[in-house]
């Protein structure tokens, strides 16, 4: 570790795998009433279920975010942070504000919770993924602007980077964009609107610059290649991220009552969209290949290599199946959206989130090279046992999404949304099983942090 | 034998990155032209009634504006990849002074298109008036933006060009400019006959 503020980016860390691990829990829970309807009935419902299992991924990506920020702006600014107090103190503020709301969803009733949290002085809850309660929202907004405020004094103060201009672009708009979920229209159109300015701009355009940057930081450290090199690749893929990402949102207007252009501007637009991730893969398999160093920490370039591909795959790949929309008109809101959902926050967010993690943990730890070779190949087999129970998981959801709409959409003879549901039962059993697969392989990357080092 | 390697031009000509904006571009404005072809047989009556609201002529001139300001780019581009060391400063003078036709030849057909947008939108025409013009208002529109962005670069290039910023055997940066300006022209004198004149 160059600099000693880098170590405040530990408990972010730390924080963010607790967090992801509470997440897949309560997806497992969710996996297992998708099967067994009454299971945990009356105790937890599967609304609730599933605002925690959604609000956890949101919390532990911020977090995961935080400490990646805070572990390589020294490094590239050339300083120590601005404040690594103030880092700390956020760090507890967020921990509280997100588990106390966390308790709130499971404990108490959501209509109450909107009558104790002043819901009714600016309603801003109810909406999916931005269900938090308004001290909890505002609590975000505090965090989020002293983080970008340390951040940006530092690099104002140090060396300035592309990858510190990407990064911080990229915290300004997550910033600007969640202000969105604070004006809730009445109109259900206009809404749907705002919530997706949150939403879609968070996750197919700022949040995609904030992983690019932590790419291509780990990237320049694990291979050695010249910082010119990666920036350029950083350059184009971000450039063509936000052109295609920004009017990619039209993607979500279709058939919500928003004019027909969008059905073009969406469909073409984000048929562009799964370009800049190939060259994602393009860029950390050319870097690898092209590398001047042979880092010992190897695992962190399995990772980044992991990234790219499985950023492809999810974001890129299962959003084109369903982006075009006489497509759309089919899929949208089956299972198939959720197969989606999952591939692409695993394999762009979560899977950035172990790059980093796996990069700078050892180092923190006291391990600039990296962890032994024995804890790196305990490593390697949760990095296998994750992305083969994700990719199995995404299959399975992708067949019942595809069982949904023969069943209920194409034809004319449809069957109702129970006698559907009925018929993918099997199918959600093996998304249960993959889903359980994922627990597991997180456990074994969780053991890969104990295992005692070689003499 | 040594006439053969001068003459061996490395391809693409610019940086590589351009390239693959360029063909993203080319996609992007591809899907956008086959939506376009196929919409239009769909409604051809409609297309071909909504077609007599837009200026063939501004149209034409725009054209003719484009064409020629790529070869002034060709000329510029042409000064750097002749510049020998001692001819550094008069070839980036040459250069620049390219440059700056094919930079007012860009701003001339904004003010152009910003007159028919004007003239368009005046008449209540929008998104929504129907598919032609849709189609009309998203291709010119984007293509709009392009120019703007083309003219962009090309200033910064010119700017680096005021310094004798381009030396002997460094064509690149150059190149790269001029190979976007090259596809934003070439995507007009698809869009413009396809739009503006076939019936």
């Amino acid at each position: 570790m160059k600099y000693s503020s880098q170590a405040v980016a530990k408990p972010y860390f730390i924080f963010a795998l607790v967090l992801l691990a509470g997440e897949i829990l309560f997806g497992l829970l969710m996996s297992i009433q998708y099967v067994y309807g009454d299971f945990l009935f009356p105790l937890i419902p599967f609304n609730v279920l599933r605002m925690v299992h959604t609000n956890l991924l949101i919390v532990l990506i911020l977090f995961g975010f935080m400490g990646a920020t805070y572990y390589l702006i020294p490094e590239e600014a050339e300083r120590e942070l601005w404040s690594p107090k103030l880092a700390i103190i956020t760090f507890w503020v967020f921990v509280v504000a997100g588990v106390a709301t966390i308790l709130g969803y499971l404990f108490v009733p959501y209509a109450t919770l909107t009558e104790i949290t002043f819901n009714e002085l600016l309603p801003t809850m109810g909406r999916e993924f931005l269900e938090q309660p308004l001290p909890t929202k505002v609590g975000i907004v505090l965090v989020v602007v002293s983080y970008i405020v340390n951040v940006s004094m530092t690099v104002l103060k140090g060396r300035r980077t592309v990858i510190t201009t990407v990064l911080i672009t990229g915290l300004l708009g997550l910033a600007v964009f969640f202000l969105f979920a604070f004006y809730v229209p009445d109109n259900l159109i206009m809404d749907k609107f705002f919530w997706w300015f949150t939403v879609h701009l968070w996750v197919e355009a700022t949040w995609e610059l904030i992983m690019g940057a932590i790419l291509a930081f780990v990237l320049i450290k694990v291979t050695g290649v010249d910082r010119e090199h990666i920036d350029k690749w950083l350059y184009l893929i971000i450039a063509m991220t936000m052109v295609s990402g920004i009017l990619g949102t039209g993607h979500h207007f279709f058939y919500m009552g928003a004019p027909e252009y969008w059905l073009w501007i969406g469909s073409i637009s984000s048929a562009v969209e799964p370009l800049p991730f190939f060259l994602m893969i393009l860029f950390a398999f050319t870097m690898s290949r092209d590398r001047k160093i042979k880092h010992d920490n190897e695992i962190a370039l399995t990772w980044a290599k992991g990234t790219a591909v499985m950023a492809f795959i999810g974001a890129g790949v299962w959003g084109f199946f369903h982006t075009l929309a006489p497509v759309n008109m089919y899929t949208h809101g089956t299972q198939l959206t959720a197969a989606h959902g999952h591939l692409s926050f695993y394999g762009a967010y979560i899977m950035i989130i172990f790059t980093v993690i796996s990069y700078a943990m050892p180092i923190l730890r006291g391990r600039p090279h990296g962890n032994s070779k024995k804890a790196q190949n305990v490593e390697l087999t949760s990095f296998w046992m994750m992305n083969i129970g994700m990719m199995g998981l995404t299959l399975a959801l992708s067949a019942a999404g595809l069982v949904q709409i023969f069943d209920s959409r194409v034809g004319t003879e449809l069957i109702g949304f129970m006698e559907s549901a009925e018929s993918i039962s099997s199918i959600f059993m093996i998304r249960a099983g993959f889903g359980l697969l994922v627990f597991i392989g997180l456990l074994t990357y969780f053991y890969s942090f104990f295992v005692k080092e070689e003499a | 034998m040594s006439k053969s390697i001068a003459l061996k031009e490395p391809h693409p000509p610019g940086d590589f990155a351009i390239w693959v904006i360029i063909y993203v571009e080319f996609i992007t404005f591809a899907l956008l032209f086959l939506g376009y072809a196929f919409s239009r047989r769909l409604d051809v009556e409609l297309f071909n009634a909504s077609q007599l609201a837009v200026n063939q002529t501004s149209g034409f001139i725009n054209t003719f504006i484009l064409i020629t300001s790529s070869y002034f780019v060709v000329k510029a581009v042409q000064s750097i990849r002749n510049m020998t060391q001692e001819s550094q400063k008069e070839s980036n003078i040459q250069a620049s002074k390219w440059l700056l036709l094919a930079i007012l030849c860009g701003i001339a057909f904004l003010g152009i298109k910003i007159t028919e947008f004007s003239h368009i939108f005046g008449m209540g025409i929008h998104l929504s008036t129907n598919k032609y013009f849709m189609f009309y208002i998203m291709l010119t529109v984007f293509h709009f933006l392009h120019v703007l962005l083309g003219s962009g670069i090309l200033f910064i290039i010119y700017k680096k060009t005021k310094i004798y910023g381009y030396l002997p055997n460094d064509s690149k940066g150059i190149e790269t400019g001029a190979s976007y300006w090259h596809m934003v022209d070439l995507l007009w004198i698809v869009l413009f006959p396809l739009v503006y004149i076939i019936r």
